[in-house]
């Protein structure tokens, strides 16, 4: 019988039915940062119990990291204790940890897939929700809470029930100065912040088939905010390629023979999916938050929604809600709006792609001034190519302040804030109320490329016009 | 490992209004500094209630009416988000023992249950209704019931929703799921036997 790729991991890594009908499934791989751990690895200790795969377990440090100056101890001694306490769990449980001096930490969801840890066919586990970026190789990968990754470090499993499958494809074509950023933002859009609970994405098409690693990574970073707990691409010569020669990826024949199973993971044709969504790639905008939930987007064309536009009561309150928080005025123009701060980062987008394509329009211009710009790699290898290559160079001569890498602003978990209402052009994934450190604080998503365009003109604007695109 | 048997969770109640109430407004980020979950009840809200104190009102939360209130009413897809288990541990944390909304977010829903926290969904009328009833008589006593599936309220009383698994796992005191995966443990071996690339050694 055809299969998706979703129903053959599931399989393989199926252990037994548990009690209560969900499933003990195997974790082939599990990765852990300093947030979410330390707890995790204190219940162990409680338990009396020991990790099971050590060598299935991979830790970086992200989420607390100052970008700026990285000299421990750091200045926040809350921050210091938990790298010492990561650094301490992974040394007592015998586990691989990219530590800052490895050249090779960054953000969790970066790490992985540089690594070759991300493989296609596996499973996946991390303490944060947007694990699901790994799916972009072709992985059922998924977040999960730290009662959880005790499960995991313990046992190697977790308890789930089966996700249904949605298979999502985009088709034809993106117009110039479309993005996968875009991509994700419109479907948000369409599909709804909730329209994924209880699902797996499986997004194709030939918009995907087209589609570079780290733009699947884009799009299935973000299945997440759709409420979707897994989202994921086929893998095809694109995946096998970016794989090849990375450090944890098999070599010589073992490699032959990891790409004939990677091939024959993907999902069979004439396979049965429990939804099916269609879109056209043509028909999707540059994409950009106004409100104060990743769905509450608009192609920049469009003015902001007023309450009168609503369909139903509920979507009534949920517009005066974001209004009212974001200070923005129903049925005026968002392009035009004055920003206060331009992020480029995230782990939704701070590859090597992301700030060659910033660089390529960026060169030659200024940030605009009163707008503070800082662009932070999602890794210490993006960083180290991007000094190679000199785009480092083109940001701080643009007016840009180039960091180090970590979560930087997409939490605030570190130095890097908002502060007071001010409005932040950003391409991270979450535009929560107080989400970039202040409470007050307002976020609008975009992609890189469109931070950009607000970063030099002050104010939200559409790239395609401030870059010279044509359609 | 025996754990308690959910069945029955009574206690007055307390209405979070509001649809898509995500992670980072239930625990603001800068709470999750820590290594421990102690003292993150304080955190619960945080934001929220210096908002709407600033705004020259009271966060229900706050409102001394609905002090120790042990049930927490909200609305639809409550705790949307982040993974972070601080969520469902800040509201156990302020002393809550049962949360009442539409529906939720698929992982919080997950680290809820997983901590004994039961996660019970009812119609949007229904809950407007209690929540009418305990804002009318904040000592009103509710019993969310799991064995009926019924949130009982003064003579009243609503149909519950409840994920079979969850109810399942709640009701016969085996939320925590360690002590089953661990005796899965022959199991493991044999499956990751199976998968080569969990043979890899580097
Ligand atoms: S970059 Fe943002 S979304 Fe990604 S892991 Fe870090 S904090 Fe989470």
């Amino acid at each position: 019988m055809a299969k998706s790729l979703f129903q053959k991991v599931w399989d393989a890594h199926t252990v037994r039915t548990l009690a209560n009908g969900q499933t003990q499934l195997l974790i082939g791989t599990h990765l852990i940062h300093e947030v979410t751990s330390p707890q995790a690895f204190g219940m162990l200790r409680d338990l009396g119990l020991k990790v099971a795969m050590p060598h299935r377990t991979f830790a970086t440090v992200d989420h607390i990291v100052p970008t700026d100056q990285r000299t421990e101890p750091f200045s926040d001694p809350l921050a210091d204790e938990m790298i010492k306490t990561l650094r301490r769990n992974c040394a007592e449980h015998g586990i691989t940890y990219f530590d800052l001096n490895s050249g090779r930490q960054g953000i969790v969801h970066m790490v992985g897939p540089e690594q070759g840890i991300t493989q296609p066919g596996t499973t996946i586990a991390c303490g944060d929700s947007h694990t699901s970026t790994h799916g972009a190789f072709g992985a059922v990968a998924l977040g999960i809470g730290t009662t959880q990754i005790r499960d995991v470090l313990a046992t190697q499993t977790i308890a789930l029930g089966r996700l249904k499958v949605r298979r999502i494809n985009v088709t034809g074509r993106l117009a110039p100065g479309v993005y996968a950023k875009d991509v994700i933002l419109h479907l948000i859009r369409v599909l709804g912040v909730n329209g994924g609970t209880g699902y797996a994405y499986e997004y194709g098409g030939e918009v995907f088939d087209r589609f570079s690693m780290e733009e699947r990574m884009t799009v299935c970073n973000m299945s997440i905010e759709g409420g979707a707990r897994v989202g994921y691409v086929n893998p095809d010569e694109t995946t096998f390629a970016y794989l090849k020669g990375r450090p944890y990826v098999p070599k010589g024949a073992a490699w032959d023979e990891a790409v004939a199973r990677w091939r024959a993971v993907a999902s069979d044709p004439g396979c049965t999916y429990d939804d099916v969504v269609t879109i056209r790639g043509e028909d999707i905008p540059p994409t950009v938050t106004w409100g104060i939930n990743p769905g509450q987007g608009i192609s920049i064309a469009e003015n902001i929604p007023a309450p009168a536009d609503a369909k139903s009561p509920d979507e009534r309150a949920s517009i005066e809600e974001a209004l009212a928080y974001m200070k923005l005025q129903p049925g005026a123009p968002l392009k035009g709006t004055k920003i206060d701060v331009a992020f480029l980062g995230s782990c939704t987008n701070a590859r090597l792609s992301d700030f060659k394509e910033v660089a390529r329009h960026l060169k030659g211009r200024r940030v605009a001034p009163g707008v503070k710009a800082i662009a932070v790699p999602g890794s210490q290898i993006v960083s180290q190519v991007c000094a190679e290559l000199g785009i480092d160079r083109v940001f701080r001569d643009a007016g840009f302040e180039w960091r180090e890498a970590g979560c930087s602003m997409c939490l605030a978990m570190n130095p890097d804030k908002l502060v007071g209402d001010q409005l932040c052009a950003s391409s991270s994934n979450r535009n929560f109320k107080g989400r970039q450190g202040s409470p007050t604080g307002r976020t609008l998503l975009m992609s890189p490329v469109m931070v950009a365009a607000a970063a030099v003109t002050g104010a939200v604007a559409d790239a395609r016009e401030v870059f010279g695109v044509t359609p | 490992m025996s754990l308690q048997k959910i069945t029955h969770v009574s206690g007055r109640g307390v209405h979070v209004a509001g649809n898509d109430i995500d992670t980072d407004r239930i625990i603001p980020a800068r709470f999750l500094k820590c290594v421990t979950f102690d003292g993150l009840g304080a955190g619960l809200f945080a934001d929220d209630r210096k908002a709407a104190g600033a705004a020259g009102g009271v966060h229900p939360l706050d409102d001394p009416r609905f002090r120790g209130a042990a049930i927490l009413l909200s609305g639809a897809n409550f705790g949307c988000g982040s993974s972070r288990e601080h969520a469902p541990q800040a509201i156990m944390k302020f002393g809550f023992r049962a949360v009442v909304a539409e529906s939720y977010a698929e992982i919080f829903f997950g680290n809820a249950t997983n901590l004994g926290l039961p996660c019970v969904s009812a119609a949007r009328e229904d809950i407007q209704k209690v929540a009418a009833a305990v804002a009318a008589d904040p000592a009103l006593e509710l019993t969310v019931d799991l064995v009926a599936k019924q949130l009982r309220y003064g003579s009243a009383a609503v149909p519950l929703q409840l994920r079979e698994s969850a109810r399942d796992a709640l009701v016969n005191g085996r939320w925590d799921a360690i002590a089953e995966l661990l005796e899965g443990s022959a199991s493991v071996q044999a499956v990751s036997a199976r998968l080569p690339y969990l043979q890899a050694r580097f």
